[in-house]
């Protein structure tokens, strides 16, 4: 599956493990918060790189040892849930997450830019959606007013 | 007024952009309806019962007259030759085509003006007292604040999808709010704290609708420096926290009742603590560089004289009539602020026509330095008037149809668009406005009851403010038939107050007779003409109303509770 990470479409080398399924002989696995949670210490012995997909009503503290994750993705049951912009931020602001954080769920080109600047630097965009014009998307809208993770200083630090 | 820098005008050109582009995917198919909505609506882009609507922002209702012409062009252009002012210091457009809408942007962004953030569920345009920078009440000027929060709240990247629309108002008048801040998600007043420091009171979780609740103090001193970062960390517990599941207790008064205001509070505390930083920090430098924009005109110095009341007791009856009902006491001597009533007889109440918008333009460019200012009442303000020019200006206001004399009077009503253009509505209420307005327009008895607030909603939704009208009126759906709730003991200021509901529901040819029984019995029973009718219904409470509405105060006959 392709993905867009970093503003670029590349092959995602993450394979997402739903709850129950089988895990990967090796490879980087996302797997639930819960079973994360649950199996943490035989995860992150396994293997060596381990994603954490994290329901929209879950904060960044709801994840142990965040340090050692390699990739949050942060779920959007609806593209109007915005919960996960708010969760990104705090990620990145103030726990210092410096993995990949990963939108995913119903994520639409009209999003990215935003979501971009809450933090976030990996998408998978909804099945079906063109991901190469995608891409113009983080160039819109290109003045900003507020503080944010792209830039810390609000406007009038900068005007 | 506010320029906009190359900065500020960047913004909003990338902003019509980025539109265009929505709406070319949207007219491919590449993005569902389901998907264009919240993109549309946060650009302004309703869909009504017949046709879009687009709703173009004012902030703080504050326009130039050559905003003011503008939207005459667009209302002329891409629109029936009309704009409608709303309760938010907005206008709409009633008749917009989707395809000529990023052509309207282009047009609005070319005088520093845009749709941004007019609907969704996202931060809305900041009101303010209509009478800001003028009042002689008015502590400080709150239109730089609110300006600093337009940028803030513009774009804003993490809270483009709040469970719910969120509104901010602000007033700088503490002893006098204009601006109706209990009534919004976040109000703002400023105040002065016993060291005699300005900082700004926070109030939280007030709002209207389905619910209406009084918004709580949630700060009583916020120095100045602190209003971004301790309204971002106000929006950021509301965001994760505020319910997704049904969009009636989505509002963030539902939030702060559920949690009580001092779990609301510490919440809002602890993320402040965790979340603000230096950098947030407002600078004194930024303060300065935005009130520059909001300085004084250039007044001339004039002596401190009469003169309003030398109209109003003069011969001409029909000027000083609006003298005394639409002129308001100014801060400069020689000086007046002139509400220009929007609500003449036989027309919507907020309607204006581009004739009439290029007129007020060329009359604000005269009397007023070329400002004019939309208030949440439906109304326009000329700012700065010289009090010695009021008979000149009444006579070209009257030949624009625009003289009434009826500011804060019972013809000057609010009220939502009804069933005549919204899909939610259960009952017509501009028809019902007109209607009050054709029956009260007798000035003896206007200025003998003296003000009232009339304010009707075509369903619970509540966009005509009918819980904060001293009359409140509710379209209501029995069995199929439009009828009307009745409501007295509203108000939106500092004695603020949720209307209740008299007795049982009102037909149609019902509700203006019992309007008038309401009034007719309130100048019955005032203590002297000074007692004002919102004070009387305290002061009697509502059985002799119910008297006179249902013939009797008891719950078996008036019904309701
Ligand atoms: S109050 Fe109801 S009828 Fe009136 S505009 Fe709002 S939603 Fe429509």
């Amino acid at each position: 599956m392709q993905i867009i990470r970093d503003r670029a479409i590349v092959d995602d080398d993450f394979v997402h493990v739903p709850d129950g399924a089988e895990l990967p002989e090796a490879g980087k696995p996302i797997v639930t918060l819960a079973h994360y949670a649950r199996a943490r210490e035989t995860l992150l012995a396994r293997y060596p790189t381990v994603g954490v997909r994290v329901p929209s009503d879950k904060l960044p503290t709801d994840i142990p040892e965040l340090a050692r994750v390699a990739l949050v993705a942060i779920e959007f049951p609806k593209f109007t849930d915005g919960r996960g912009y708010t969760v990104g931020r705090m990620l990145r602001e103030r726990h210092a997450f410096r993995g990949e954080l990963r939108a995913v769920g119903w994520v639409l080109r009209d999003q990215l830019r935003y979501l971009e600047r809450c933090g976030f630097n990996a998408f998978e965009l909804k099945p079906g959606k063109p991901l190469e014009s995608a891409l113009e998307a983080f160039d819109e809208l290109a003045g900003t007013y507020q503080a944010a993770v792209d830039d810390p200083r609000p406007i009038y630090r900068r005007r | 007024m506010y320029q906009y820098d190359d900065y500020d005008r960047r913004i909003i050109v990338e902003r019509a952009q980025q539109f265009r582009g929505q709406v070319a995917r949207r007219l491919t198919g590449e993005i569902t309806e389901e998907e264009f909505k919240p993109l549309r609506l946060q650009n302004g882009l309703y869909m009504q019962l017949h046709a879009y609507m687009l709703r173009v922002a004012i902030p703080y209702g504050l326009l130039s007259s050559t905003q003011v012409r503008k939207l005459a062009h667009i209302a002329r252009t891409y629109d029936r030759g009309y704009g409608h002012l709303t309760t938010r210091q907005n206008i709409q457009y009633n008749w917009p085509k989707l395809t000529d809408v990023p052509a309207i942007l282009d047009e609005l962004a070319s005088v520093e003006m845009h749709a941004v953030q007019t609907s969704g569920n996202c931060v809305r345009n900041i009101t303010a007292d209509h009478f800001a920078g003028i009042a002689r009440d008015e502590l400080e000027d709150p239109r730089p604040y609110c300006e600093i929060l337009r940028q803030w709240s513009t774009f804003h990247p993490e809270f483009a999808h709040l469970p719910r629309k969120f509104k901010i108002a602000m007033t700088g008048a503490p002893g006098n709010d204009r601006a109706a801040v209990r009534f919004h998600d976040i109000g703002v007043r400023i105040v002065e704290n016993a060291q005699g420091e300005r900082g700004f009171e926070v109030l939280v979780g007030g709002g209207m609708g389905r619910t209406p609740l009084i918004g709580e103090v949630i700060r009583e001193f916020l120095p100045k420096p602190h209003l971004l970062s301790y309204i971002e960390s106000i929006l950021r517990v509301y965001n994760l926290h505020g319910r997704r599941d049904n969009k009636y207790k989505a509002r963030i008064k539902i939030l702060v009742s559920a949690l009580g205001i001092d779990e609301f509070r510490r919440r809002v505390d602890e993320d402040w603590e965790a979340s603000r930083t230096p950098a947030l920090e407002l600078p004194d430098a930024e303060v300065a560089r935005v009130s520059a924009f909001f300085a004084p005109p250039p007044y001339q110095v004039l002596p401190a004289d009469d003169q309003v009341g030398v109209i109003q007791l003069g011969r001409d009856r029909v000027l000083g009539n609006w003298v005394s009902n639409n002129v308001d006491a100014h801060k400069v001597p020689g000086y007046s602020a002139v509400v220009i009533s929007v609500k003449q007889p036989g027309i919507p109440p907020g309607d204006v026509s581009d004739t009439q918008l290029d007129a007020i333009a060329d009359i604000a460019d005269r009397y007023s330095f070329g400002h004019v200012v939309v208030t949440h009442t439906q109304n326009l303000v000329l700012p700065d008037v010289r009090t010695s020019e009021l008979p000149r200006l009444h006579a070209e206001l009257r030949a624009l149809d625009l003289g009434e004399a009826n500011a804060n009077k019972i013809t000057d009503v609010i009220t939502c668009p009804g069933l005549d253009y919204c899909d939610l509505a259960n009952a017509r209420s501009i028809p019902l406005s007109l209607e009050i307005a054709a029956r009260f327009d007798r000035v003896d008895y206007l200025n003998d009851v003296g003000d009232v607030s009339i304010k009707i909603s075509g369903c619970i939704n509540a966009c005509g403010h009918h819980h904060v009208g001293n009359i409140g009126i509710l379209g209501i759906d029995k069995r199929g038939e439009e009828f009307y709730q009745l409501m007295l003991g509203g108000s939106p200021g500092n004695d603020a107050s949720i209307g209740k509901i008299l007795g049982r529901a009102l037909a149609q040819d019902e509700i203006v007779d019992a309007v008038e029984k309401v009034l007719d019995r309130y100048l019955e029973i005032r203590e002297s003409p000074d007692e004002r009718f919102l004070d009387a219904v305290r002061r009697v409470g509502f059985d002799p109303f119910k008297v006179a509405v249902y013939g009797s105060a008891d719950p078996l006959d008036a019904g309701g509770d």
